[in-house]
C-alpha cells in the first residue's frame, strides 16, 4: 500500500499526500472511478484569492482502503463533472467556496449561497444574501408550466426551493436549489477543536447525531493515534444502530402516511418513538446527544440495562413486523410504491448515490461492509440491496435493514466487551490528515481533518449523503406525476441541513 | 384486512395518560438542572468555562444557568470539582419571557396562561405554521412525535397546518439563519392577527451550538415577536406539550417531580 493510502477512521501525514499537476490528478481520479474507486470527498483548501489547493479522497471499495491526493490551482480547471458525475456538487462547492472556476462544468451555480471564503477580505459583508436568487433550467413551450415550492413547505420539514417543469400533471425536470439551513459550521470548526465542536457535530444534521459525532470522535481520535476501547465500539455500534432503526421505522411510517395508508403509519410512528426511547435509556437524550465522547463514549451500559434495552428490542422487533406486514400485503399499497420514482442503476451508479437510495437502486455500498472501523471490523451486518430503484424498493431496503440492525443490536447486548468506555485523548498530531467514513442511516458520512503545525484544524470538510443524493431524488421525479413529489421525496429523505452545514 | 384488523387489536391503545398522569422519563433524562452554590468553591469557573455556549455566569449570589442557552450536555456537570451541578427529572421549561430562563438553576417562573380574550380565540383550537430555520432537524423530529399516537396533540385541538393564512401561530425552530430570515418574516406577516409565536429549542431561544455564528441570527426573537420559549436539545415531547398546554391554560401548576 502505498503512502497515501490509509484505512476509514486513519490518519497520515500530509507530506506523503502527493502533489500532483491539476491534469494529472484529473486523469487519475477518472481511471480510479473507471476502476470502481468513488469520490469520497473532494474540496479546495483556499490559498490565497483565487489559488487553492485541492484535495481529493477516493474511496476503493475492491482494496477496502481510501487514499488521499492534492493539486495547486489557479483561478480555474478542467472540470472532472462531463466525464464524472459524481463531481458535480463539489465542484460547484469549490466554485463558491474558494472561487475557482471548473471549466466546462455543465450547470455551474451556487450550493449554498455563502459568500466565498478565499474572498473574504475584499468581500462587500453588506450585500443582501439572496438564496434562492439564480438560474433554473426551464423547458419553452405554451403547454409548459412551471412550479416553485418552497422554502416554506406544507408541512413540519426544513426548508428547500423545488422547480418542477410540468406538461399538465406531467414533471419533466425538476431542479433544488438549498442553502436555506446554512449555519457555518465547516467555518466554526476551523482552528479546533473547540468547546463547541462536538455538539455542532452532533446537530450537522440533528435525526443523525450518533452517525456525525461518530464521524467527528473517530477523526478526532485518529489524529490523536489511540484506539478506543472494545466495549465503547461496541456501545458506538449499538447507538448508530438504534438511530438507523428509528429513522428507517419513521420512514416507513411517513411511506404509508403519504398515501393515506394509516394502520402502518399509526404503528410506525410508535415504534420510531419506541426506538428513541432507547436511546435516551443509554444516555438520556432521544438522539443521541452526549452519548459520544472523543475518546469512548459518556454512558455505560451495564447489565440491567442491557436487559432491559434487549427485552424492549424484541417486543418493538414483533410489532414492527406486524406493522409492516400490512405493507407488502396490501395491493392499494404496493401499487402506489411500485412503479413510482424510478431511479436507474446505471443514473444511481454515475451521480454516486450512497445509503438505502443507491442499495434500492442493486448498489452494494456500505460503509459498514467496504470500509467498516470499530466494531464494524469484526461483526458485519450483510448488505441489503434491492433492484427496482423505485419508492417500493426503498421501503423494502429500510426494512430489511431494519431486521439486520434489530438482530446486530441483539447480538451485541448480550456480548458486550469488558473494559473501559474511555481512554485520554492527546492532543491531535501535527500536520496529519484524518479520513473517517460512517455509515449513518442515510448513507456515507464523510468527514475529513486536516491539522496544520499547532494542531488544530486547518481545514474541517464534512460530506453528509444528502450530498451525494439529492440529485437522485431530481431524477427520480422525471416522467412522474407532480402530486407524487411527496411520496418521492419522503423515499430518499434527505437532509437539508446536512447538506448546507 | 383479517390481517390489518389483527394488526390494530396488536397494536392497542398507545396514547400517554400525560396529562394529567405525570410521564416516565428515562433515568438519565436531563430536565431543569440545579446548583448546590453552597458547594462552589471560591472563584471557581470550572463549569462556565467548560459551557460550550456561554450558558454560566456568576453573579453575587452564585452561578447561574441561562436555560435558554443551555444545550443540556454534561460537560458543566462533569467539569465540577465539588459535582455541584446535576439535572433534574423536572421536565416543565417553558417560560413566556426569555428572562425568565436566565438563571434557571433558582427556579423558573412557568409559563403564564394566555389572557382570557386569547384563551377564548386559542383555547380550544390552536392551528400553528412550523418553520424551521436553521433547525437540526431534531427538534423538528420531536415535533413529528407529537403527532404520533403517542402523544396525539390533536386530542387538545392543537395542529399543525400547511398554509399560514390557516394558522393562529407561527412554531420556530433553529436559529434563524440568515439564508431564513426572509422566508421567516413573510409566514409570520402571512398569519392573521392576533397571532402566536412560540420558539422551540436551544437555537430558536438564543443560537443554541451556532451562537454568535454570522451566519445566524441568534434565534427567532430578533426577527418575531416570542410569546413563548421552549428549552432543550432538543426539548422532550413532553416538555413541548407541557408548554403548549400551559399556554392554553389547561395545565394548572403542579408538583415537581422528584
Amino acid at each position: 500500500m502505498a503512502a497515501n493510502y490509509l484505512h476509514n477512521g486513519a490518519a497520515l501525514a500530509q507530506t506523503v499526500i502527493p502533489l500532483l499537476s491539476w491534469a494529472e490528478l484529473r486523469q487519475h481520479i477518472l481511471a480510479e472511478v473507471e476502476a470502481g474507486a468513488r469520490l469520497a470527498a473532494f474540496f479546495g483548501q483556499p490559498a490565497t484569492r483565487e489559488r487553492a489547493r485541492l484535495v481529493a479522497i477516493l474511496a476503493h471499495p475492491g482494496e477496502g482502503n481510501l487514499s488521499a491526493w492534492t493539486a495547486n490551482v489557479d483561478k480555474s480547471f478542467n472540470s472532472l463533472t462531463p466525464d464524472c458525475p459524481e463531481a458535480h456538487g463539489f465542484e460547484r462547492e469549490i466554485w463558491e467556496q474558494c472561487g475557482l472556476k471548473p471549466e466546462g462544468h455543465p450547470w455551474l451555480k451556487p450550493v449554498r449561497f455563502q459568500p466565498p471564503k478565499s474572498a473574504s477580505p475584499g468581500a462587500d459583508k453588506t450585500a443582501p444574501i439572496q438564496p434562492g436568487v439564480t438560474d433554473y433550467f426551464q423547458m419553452p413551450g405554451p403547454e409548459i408550466h412551471e412550479v416553485a415550492v418552497g422554502p416554506v413547505q406544507a408541512d413540519i420539514m426544513e426548508p428547500g426551493h423545488f422547480r418542477f417543469q410540468c406538461h399538465g400533471e406531467m414533471v419533466y425536470h425538476l431542479e433544488i436549489s438549498l442553502g436555506y439551513q446554512h449555519r457555518g459550521v465547516e467555518r466554526a470548526l476551523l482552528n479546533g477543536p473547540h468547546r463547541r465542536s462536538l455538539h455542532q457535530a452532533e446537530t450537522l444534521a440533528g435525526d443523525t447525531s450518533i452517525g456525525h459525532a461518530t464521524a467527528y470522535c473517530q477523526a478526532l481520535e485518529s489524529l490523536a493515534g489511540v484506539q478506543v476501547p472494545a466495549r465503547a465500539q461496541a456501545l458506538r455500534a449499538i447507538a448508530l444502530e438504534l438511530e438507523r432503526l428509528a429513522n428507517h421505522t419513521g420512514d416507513l411510517g411517513a411511506l404509508a402516511g403519504d398515501i393515506g395508508y394509516l394502520p402502518t403509519a399509526a404503528g410506525c410512528g410508535r415504534l420510531r418513538d419506541d426506538f428513541l426511547n432507547l436511546t435516551a435509556l443509554l444516555c438520556g437524550s432521544r438522539f443521541g446527544r452526549n452519548f459520544l465522547r472523543p475518546g469512548g463514549v459518556g454512558y455505560d451500559v451495564d447489565e440491567a440495562r442491557a436487559g432491559q434495552l434487549h427485552d424492549r428490542l424484541q417486543q418493538a422487533a414483533k410489532d414492527a413486523a406486524s406493522a409492516v406486514a400490512l405493507l407488502w400485503n396490501t395491493s392499494s399499497v404496493r401499487a402506489r410504491f411500485e412503479n413510482t420514482g424510478h431511479l436507474a442503476r446505471e443514473a444511481a451508479l454515475d451521480l454516486g448515490l450512497v445509503g438505502p437510495a443507491a442499495r434500492a437502486c442493486g448498489l452494494a455500498r456500505d460503509v459498514r461492509h467496504e470500509f467498516p472501523a470499530g466494531l464494524y471490523r469484526f461483526c458485519q451486518i450483510p448488505i441489503a440491496t434491492f433492484h427496482t430503484g423505485n419508492v417500493f424498493g426503498r421501503a423494502q431496503v429500510r426494512w430489511l435493514e431494519i431486521q439486520r440492525s434489530l438482530a446486530f443490536v441483539q447480538e451485541q447486548l448480550k456480548a458486550l466487551p469488558a473494559g473501559s468506555i474511555q481512554t485520554q485523548l492527546p492532543q491531535p498530531g501535527a500536520s496529519l490528515a484524518a479520513v473517517s467514513l460512517v455509515e449513518g442511516w442515510r448513507g456515507e458520512i464523510c468527514h475529513v481533518a486536516l491539522t496544520d503545525a499547532s494542531r488544530r484544524f486547518a481545514h474541517y470538510k464534512v460530506v453528509d449523503p444528502s450530498f451525494h443524493n439529492w440529485i437522485g431524488l431530481a431524477l427520480a421525479l422525471r416522467n412522474q406525476q407532480i402530486s407524487d413529489f411527496p411520496l418521492c421525496c419522503r423515499s430518499f429523505n434527505l437532509s437539508c441541513c446536512g447538506h448546507d452545514l | 384486512m383479517f390481517d390489518l384488523l389483527i394488526a390494530r387489536w396488536r397494536q392497542g391503545h398507545r396514547t400517554l395518560g400525560f396529562p394529567p398522569a405525570e410521564p416516565v422519563l428515562p433515568d438519565r433524562f436531563r430536565g431543569r438542572p440545579e446548583v448546590e452554590v453552597a458547594k462552589c468553591p471560591v472563584n471557581c469557573r470550572a463549569c462556565s468555562e467548560a459551557c460550550p455556549t456561554q450558558a454560566i455566569s456568576f453573579d453575587p449570589k452564585g452561578v447561574k444557568i441561562d436555560l435558554g442557552r443551555c444545550l443540556f450536555c454534561t460537560d458543566c456537570e462533569e467539569a465540577c470539582p465539588q459535582h455541584a451541578i446535576r439535572y433534574t427529572a423536572d421536565y416543565r421549561l417553558a417560560v413566556r419571557s426569555r428572562e425568565h430562563l436566565a438563571a434557571a438553576n433558582r427556579g423558573l417562573a412557568l409559563a403564564q396562561a394566555l389572557d382570557d380574550q386569547a384563551r377564548r380565540l386559542f383555547g380550544r383550537s390552536l392551528k400553528l405554521r412550523q418553520v424551521s430555520a436553521g433547525g437540526c432537524n431534531a427538534c423538528e423530529a420531536d415535533l413529528h412525535a407529537l403527532n404520533t399516537v403517542v402523544f396525539d396533540l390533536g386530542r387538545f385541538g392543537i395542529q399543525f397546518v400547511a398554509s399560514p393564512r390557516h394558522a393562529d401561530g407561527l412554531l420556530i425552530t433553529g436559529p434563524v439563519s440568515r439564508h431564513m430570515a426572509l422566508a421567516l418574516k413573510k409566514t409570520f406577516d402571512a398569519i392573521p392577527a392576533p397571532r402566536l409565536v412560540i420558539a422551540v429549542g436551544a437555537c430558536a431561544l438564543s443560537g443554541g451550538p451556532f451562537l454568535d455564528h454570522p451566519e445566524t441570527l441568534n434565534g427567532a426573537a430578533g426577527t418575531v415577536p416570542v410569546d413563548l420559549f421552549i428549552p432543550g436539545c432538543p426539548p422532550h415531547p413532553v416538555t413541548i406539550l407541557d408548554g403548549l398546554l400551559r399556554l392554553l391554560g389547561r395545565r394548572a401548576e403542579g408538583q415537581p417531580p422528584a
